[in-house]
């Protein structure tokens, strides 16, 4: 009872913030409707009980990746009614793809949709007994799963690597700090003292 | 509990008895964090002013002690100002965010053995996710402000911010690997015969302390609110009861990261020595004890430490905490597969 009227107001929160993240007509708005249904959504992955999930999307999606969101929405300096005036013109091809998406799910889902025997037994024990799912996610990803971890890690290193290498560039005639000088310097290296006779001073 | 069981006995149904006993609990809680908050506000000063061998304030009570409720009542009783050209509706909620966000992380705190709301799994990574959301109040702030200033210390802070939490990261992943649970009590538990900042994490300890420093904006990495360039910062443009928010999250913040240090690294609740006077002592005070210390070693690096540059701010986390942090995971690591064969 409780868990029902806990998943129909975080669902409710979710789908209205979800719905202002593209009505909105301010982007920052829209990027914080945006961090608002991603935290329902972690709301609704503890009431599933998978709360290792819901910790790690709010610190990822939630503390990372929407505060560079925000960060270059806010530095955006575009008038989005102007760019909004010319939407008219989509509408309708618009419509039409959005029509054949929304179709298409339709009937996948309510159409041909059918659920191992083998997948439903494994959903009603998310994690075995007495193991909290943190554990028992670590187990599955580094044991039965280790090759695909790795590997996806390795994607995600090479798109690092990738963006640092697109983006660095090496200027000409920049003054760098090179905090091992500074440090290692002594004052023989940077001053000379001369003994200036009286009235010989130029 | 014992209140609970109290209202149940009374005759009311159980569910109700436990909500009014966990409401009463959790508002007590938050007054007496409110409480502590107004004497570590008025140490602070104090510790500042005698560094600078000043008095520091001393005219409202006896040593000044009722300084910070005066201060309290003024901010209440000021006019708040909300600038014209401002997003109303952020710029009020910011604050409210900040706020709320501050006393929420203390809901998986461990007080003692067992003196904690919510015992749950995940603790660390819960009380990792919202201080990672904290920054939000901030960027809300300085946006909505519709300002220079408070718009350039809100960049400066959504950087900072995402910039240590990597390393903090990494930090907590150490002491988890030694701990081997993500339960603070668990934590605190594996530290019964040795503090984790007297084994080899001793140097993520210092890490994790600077990394504080960083993530609450306490000097020497104030540079949202760097006085002599950005006014205030992302503050400039708040007054009255938004402000006075703003100034109680950000202490309840560094206290919780003073405890959030005391748990890790310091044992939380366990008295330095399993011996018998000191195991009299309470473990609540024993906590305290040790976030009144690391609360003074926070006020002493404020007084005497000069604000750092914010690209050397950049190249301390990313250049210096990172690797070093990296590197101790994969040395911490390989210590318990050698050493530890619990896990």
């Amino acid at each position: 009872m409780l868990q029902a009227i806990a998943f129909y107001f975080f669902s409710a929160i979710l789908i209205g913030a979800a719905f202002m993240v593209i009505a909105a007509r301010n982007p920052v708005h829209s990027v914080l409707f945006l961090i608002l249904s991603f935290f329902n959504a972690a709301a609704l992955f503890v009431l599933l009980g998978a709360e290792f999930l819901a910790m790690i999307l709010v610190v990822v999606y939630v503390g990372a990746v929407a505060v560079l969101f925000l960060f270059v929405v806010m530095m955006l300096d575009v008038d989005f009614t102007d760019l909004k005036r010319g939407a008219q013109q989509y509408l309708l091809p618009g419509i039409a793809v959005g029509g054949v998406l929304a179709l298409e799910l339709i009937f996948a889902i309510a159409w041909r949709w059918t659920v191992t025997p083998h997948a439903i037994g494994a959903a009603a024990a998310a994690a075995p007994a007495g193991v909290s799912n943190t554990v028992a996610l670590g187990r599955i990803l580094y044991t039965d799963y280790i090759y695909y971890f790795q590997v996806a890690g390795l994607v995600l290193l090479v798109a690092m690597i990738g963006a640092i290498v697109l983006t660095l560039r090496k200027r000409p005639g920049v003054r760098r700090q090179s905090v091992r000088r500074q440090v290692s310097r002594t004052p023989a290296d940077a001053m000379t003292l001369i003994d200036v006779e009286p009235g010989q001073g130029a | 509990m014992v209140f609970t069981n109290y209202l149940a006995h009374l005759g009311l149904p159980y569910a109700w008895a436990w909500t009014i006993s966990q409401v009463t609990l959790v508002v007590t809680f938050t007054a007496a964090i409110l409480v502590m908050l107004a004497f570590l506000l008025l140490f602070d000063r104090k510790v500042w002013a005698a560094v600078q061998m000043r008095r520091g304030p001393n005219v409202v009570g006896a040593f000044g002690l009722l300084q910070s409720f005066a201060d309290f009542f003024k901010f209440m009783f000021k006019e708040p100002v909300i600038p014209s050209g401002a997003n109303k509706g952020i710029f009020l909620l910011a604050p409210l965010l900040s706020f709320v966000l501050a006393f929420a992380a203390w809901a998986v705190v461990p007080l003692d053995n067992g003196w904690v709301f919510c015992d749950i799994n995940v603790g660390v990574l819960y009380l990792f996710a919202i201080s990672s959301l904290s920054v939000y109040g901030i960027i809300m702030g300085g946006w909505a402000s519709n300002s220079k200033y408070p718009f350039l210390a809100s960049l400066r802070s959504a950087a900072q911010m995402v910039s240590y939490e990597v390393s903090i990261g990494f930090v907590i992943i150490t002491v988890l690997l030694f701990a081997g649970s993500l339960n603070l009590s668990a934590i605190v538990r594996a530290q019964e015969h040795w503090w984790f900042a007297f084994t080899i994490l001793f140097p993520m300890f210092v890490i994790f302390f600077v990394s504080a420093l960083a993530e609450t904006q306490r000097p020497p990495f104030d540079l949202l609110e760097a006085e002599s360039e950005l006014v205030a910062g992302f503050m400039v443009e708040y007054s009255s009861t938004p402000y006075l928010l703003y100034m109680i999250a950000e202490y309840v913040n560094i206290v919780l990261l003073c405890a959030l240090m005391s748990i890790l690294f310091l044992g939380g609740w366990l008295p330095p020595l399993a011996i018998w006077p000191l195991t009299l002592v309470p473990g609540v005070i024993w906590l305290l004890i040790k976030v009144w210390g690391l609360f003074f070693v926070i006020a002493m690096v404020k007084a005497f430490v000069p604000r750092y540059r914010y690209d050397q701010l950049m190249r301390l986390g990313w250049k210096v905490f990172l690797p070093t942090s990296l590197f101790w995971v994969v040395l911490t690591a390989g210590w318990v597969l050698v050493f530890h064969h619990h896990a």
